[in-house]
């Protein structure tokens, strides 16, 4: 494994005790403060298991003012925080440091408020995403963002990684759903972004700032979403293509003919046949692209731009598709797709998932390109794709016993990212940086877009002290990051008036 | 008072120009069409006039993304994309008019800078929801970018959400990417007659908690008084969500549909905001929608006049004076207040932005700092102290 993380502070490691001492007198009683080694395993890696670290203590705290003076007290001692949601994340973006105390979230688990009326709920971080929707559903209400970890990670995990789902064409991602935040600054001053129960913030968009940013700006202590009312019917179509270039056709001028589905996915074949062996969702097995296409709304609206999706698929040589007509067969469609990471860990000892995101017009040369990958790195690849957005999980077929072949996947998967950023495309679409595309960030952003970033930091956490060695490639200190380049003294136009 | 003016013509002379000013302590203020030039407290600052930075650069209408020059007008943008049947989502609009200027100035960087989003706001989010990237030049004299130009994307932090609202104080945007999106096929608008505010607010929220998926909702106390939603999208679909508001609002009235110019005229009094043409100054509230009445009442007293957009969650507002009451009367509402339009004497004094904890304060201002030490775009609008820390 290349990753080097930060060199562990021995000063730090060698006053382990007293830390652990200082942190139980903040976060008292069963559960406040872990030490036991064989304990802290539990916490060694997160989503993205390739990597592992036992953290130097655990600590869970249950109060916003318990978070404050353990960032306050960790400020004051130069001891390093990782915060933890429920550790799905799949960029290792909770990945433990050897000298850094994990702050886990997982008792933060309540749902504070909730206002019809106004259509929101105020929950604390820990809630699980579904719990978010299981605590309104009773109303007619759902919260829109759906990742498919949904029934474990935390809802302040989806706010740091920004996660999103298969509705977040039409529904946004988290960004576009979260109304405000409580937030404890690594000094441990206690702030509140956003406009809280106001659509918008009187000030700058801290909040969205803050949304999608790691864990590395502050830890998140409570979490207002918007809620919105359940659609009245949601329908799929299930639609099998000759072609990986039909297939996009047909996603293309669905949504340039004013249509945006609540989710439109696509599997490639190895995708396809590893889902149908592992679930008998009934797909067809002799297509080389399958679309899922799913309308909500109300039924009028459905039967409506069901009938015009199958005009289009027709006109792109569709060979096969079906509407569902129950809620079961609805599901049924869905369960091949929501299965196909398990699926493909069927057929492979292990596998390993990217997230890029490309202009979808670059789709057909992409698979082209990722195909001949495949041979050069001598590994298989199975995709499934968020076809409305662009945003590829092409998943790396490998075997982690096989001497060398970790290495040859972190390969492959960083070609294919690579050549995401070149057709125009981004690294990471929903999963983040963490630590895996953390030395690719300047394939797509030059050392001065990087710095502007790295200034942010600097704005939240002077020290780094929070979340560090996650999302930059090197970690500048920020009165280097602050240094102005000079200009020369020469008047560039001297005819200008001065100021 | 007239304010100097530098145009540079390319990103090289406004890297320049801005590197120039921060070595000398120079200010500038940043313009693209000044539709907005009268919002904030009277300056001196030189004019950084954008206007070279505009144009077209790249349109796919079936990926949903347009990438333009920051200060391509907003009508030449809204023109184009309503040729292949789409919109900007968040429904922007211009703000000359409101300050009797003439429509067509506004460019698309003045609507982010500004965080400009009308009605469907309510719907389909703001600005900040719809832009996904842009290039710029930062009070450092840098050029940089942030995000990227694809719909979907979470690769390091996401600045475009703070250049939206930024008000031209962090960067000089160049070129801009949002997000477009298919305008509905088909609107309707329906309005309920005569109901008092508390009533329209009660009716405006639970047709939002209905699944007619309303588009916006706004209520003009008038004469005439009423309570206008709108429906978009698909005609079979339109007929099917307006038979459920009929349910849904049986006991607030009769819901009457108006023909197309009707629809029309009244969302555009809702961005021209014709209802309150006085001289008085104008305020714009940001509120949840069931405290809105709350802060109608408390303003109400002291003769405001008013109108409700965003199912009660913004209101523009109208009053003498009494600044201090209008943010007190937001506040109570855990809403704040933006000083929109008034007399230069005023402006002077109150500022524009309705001011934070001390806390957000202190974290905008050292993230402003982040992208200009020297204070370069720092004029004294906003009437917080130019702090250099
Ligand atoms: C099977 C599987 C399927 C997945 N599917 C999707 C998908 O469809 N879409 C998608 O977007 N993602 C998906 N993910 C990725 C992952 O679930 C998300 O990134 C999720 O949001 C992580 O939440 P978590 O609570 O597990 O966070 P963690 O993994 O614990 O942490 C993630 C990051 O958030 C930070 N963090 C956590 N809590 C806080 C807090 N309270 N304050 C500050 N920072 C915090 C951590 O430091 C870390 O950087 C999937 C993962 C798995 C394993």
């Amino acid at each position: 494994m290349s990753l080097k993380m930060p060199p562990p502070d021995q000063a730090v490691l060698a006053r382990r005790g007293e830390i652990a001492a200082a942190l139980r007198a903040i976060v008292p009683g069963d559960g406040g403060v872990i030490d036991d080694a064989k304990a802290l395993r539990v916490y060694e890696s997160d989503g993205l298991t390739a990597y592992r670290q036992p953290p130097m203590l655990v600590t869970l705290p249950q109060t916003t003012d318990q978070v404050s003076r353990v960032l306050k007290w960790c400020h004051a001692n130069n001891v390093k925080i990782v915060p933890r949601g429920s550790g799905t994340s799949l960029s290792g973006g909770a990945l433990p440091l050897e000298d850094a105390v994990l702050l886990g979230m997982a008792r933060f688990n309540k749902v504070l408020h909730i206002d019809y009326e106004d259509r929101l709920a105020v929950v604390q971080p820990g809630v699980t995403n579904l719990g978010v929707t299981k605590a309104v559903e009773g109303a007619g209400f759902y919260y829109a963002p759906d990742p498919s970890s949904q029934i474990a990670c935390s809802i302040g995990g989806n706010v740091a990684e920004n996660s999103g789902g298969v509705h977040c064409l039409k529904y946004g991602l988290t960004t576009n759903n979260v109304l405000g935040i409580e937030m404890v600054l690594m000094d441990g001053e206690i702030v509140r972004l956003g406009g809280g129960r106001a659509l918008d913030p009187a000030g700058l968009d801290l909040l969205g700032l803050v949304v999608g940013s790691e864990g590395l700006l502050g830890v998140v202590t409570e979490v207002t979403v918007r809620i919105l009312p359940k659609p009245e019917t949601a329908r799929a179509v299930l639609i099998g293509f000759p072609t990986v270039e039909s297939a996009g056709q047909c996603v293309a001028e669905v949504i340039a003919s004013g249509i945006i589905p609540a989710g439109m996915e696509m599997m490639d074949r190895p995708a396809i046949h590893a889902a149908e062996a592992f679930v008998r969702a009934g797909y067809p097995l002799d297509v080389e692209a399958l679309l899922i296409v799913e309308l909500d709304g109300p039924s009028a609206e459905c039967d409506h731009l069901i009938g015009e999706v199958e005009a289009i698929a027709n006109q792109n040589g569709a060979m096969s598709c079906r509407v569902s007509t129950t809620e079961a067969e609805r599901l049924a469609f869905w369960a091949g797709r929501k299965a196909a990471f398990p699926a493909v860990g069927r057929i492979s000892p292990d596998y390993y998932c990217m997230d890029g995101t490309i202009p979808r017009r670059r789709l057909p040369e992409v698979l082209r390109r990722m195909e001949e990958l495949s041979q050069t790195h001598g590994l298989r690849v199975a995709n499934v794709f968020h076809a409305g957005d662009g945003n590829l999980h092409p998943l790396i077929l490998y075997d982690a016993n096989q001497p060398g072949q970790l290495d040859r996947a972190e390969a492959f998967g960083s070609d294919i990212l690579k050549l995401c950023v070149e057709v125009g495309g981004v690294l990471t679409g929903e999963h983040g940086v963490g630590v895996e595309k953390r030395d690719l960030m300047p394939v797509m952003f030059t050392e001065t877009d990087l710095a502007h970033q790295q200034r942010v930091k600097c704005a939240f956490d002077p020290q780094l002290l929070l979340n560090p060695g996650k999302v930059f490639p090197t970690l500048h200190r920020c009165a280097e990051l602050g240094r102005m380049h000079i200009h020369n003294g020469k008047v560039p136009f001297p005819d200008l008036p001065r100021f | 008072m007239t304010q100097a003016r530098i145009r540079p013509s390319s990103v090289d002379e406004l890297i320049e120009i801005i590197a120039d000013a921060a070595a000398g302590g120079g200010k500038l203020e940043i313009v693209g069409g000044c539709s907005k030039a009268d919002i904030g407290a009277p300056r001196e600052a030189a004019l950084l006039d954008m206007s070279a930075f505009a144009g077209i650069v790249d349109y796919d209408p079936a990926e949903l993304v347009l990438t333009v020059g920051a200060a391509t007008p907003l009508s030449e943008i809204q023109a184009l994309v309503a040729q292949s049947g789409q919109m900007l989502a968040f429904d922007p609009f211009d703000h000359g008019p409101l300050f009797g200027k003439p429509a067509g100035a506004a460019t698309l960087g003045g609507v982010i800078g500004a965080g400009v989003s009308g009605s469907a706001r309510l719907s389909r989010g703001a600005a900040r929801d719809h832009l996904l990237g842009f290039q710029g030049v930062s009070g450092r004299g840098e050029a940089f970018v942030g995000g990227a130009k694809v719909v979907k994307n979470v690769t390091g932090y996401d600045l475009p959400k703070i250049m939206t609202g930024s008000w031209g104080r962090m960067v000089a945007l160049t070129e801009v990417t949002v997000k477009v999106l298919p305008r509905g096929r088909e609107s309707l608008t329906l309005v309920l007659d005569g109901l008092d505010p508390i009533r329209a607010q009660a009716a405006m929220a639970r047709a939002m908690g209905s699944q007619a998926d309303v588009a916006a909702a706004a209520h003009l106390p008038g004469p005439p008084t009423l309570t206008a939603l709108r429906l978009d999208g698909f005609g079979p679909s339109i007929a099917a969500r307006r038979a459920m508001l009929d349910l849904t609002l049986a006991e607030a009235g009769a819901l009457r549909a108006l023909s197309g110019g009707e629809a029309d005229a009244l969302w555009n009094s809702l961005r021209t905001l014709d209802p309150l043409a006085d001289s008085r100054p104008l305020w714009r509230i940001n509120t949840a929608p069931s405290q809105a009445n709350a802060v109608i009442a408390a303003l109400e007293m002291l003769d405001a006049r008013w109108l409700m957009d965003w199912a009660g969650g913004l209101i523009w507002l109208t009053l003498d004076g009494n600044a201090a009451a209008i943010r007190a009367a937001a506040a109570a509402a855990g809403g704040h207040a933006t000083l929109v339009r008034a007399p230069e004497a005023l402006r002077a004094t109150v500022p524009a932005l309705h001011p934070q904890s001390p806390g957000v304060m202190a974290l905008e201002s050292r993230v402003r700092r982040a992208f200009d030490p020297a204070g370069v775009f720092e004029t004294g609008r906003f009437l917080d102290a130019p702090d250099a820390d």
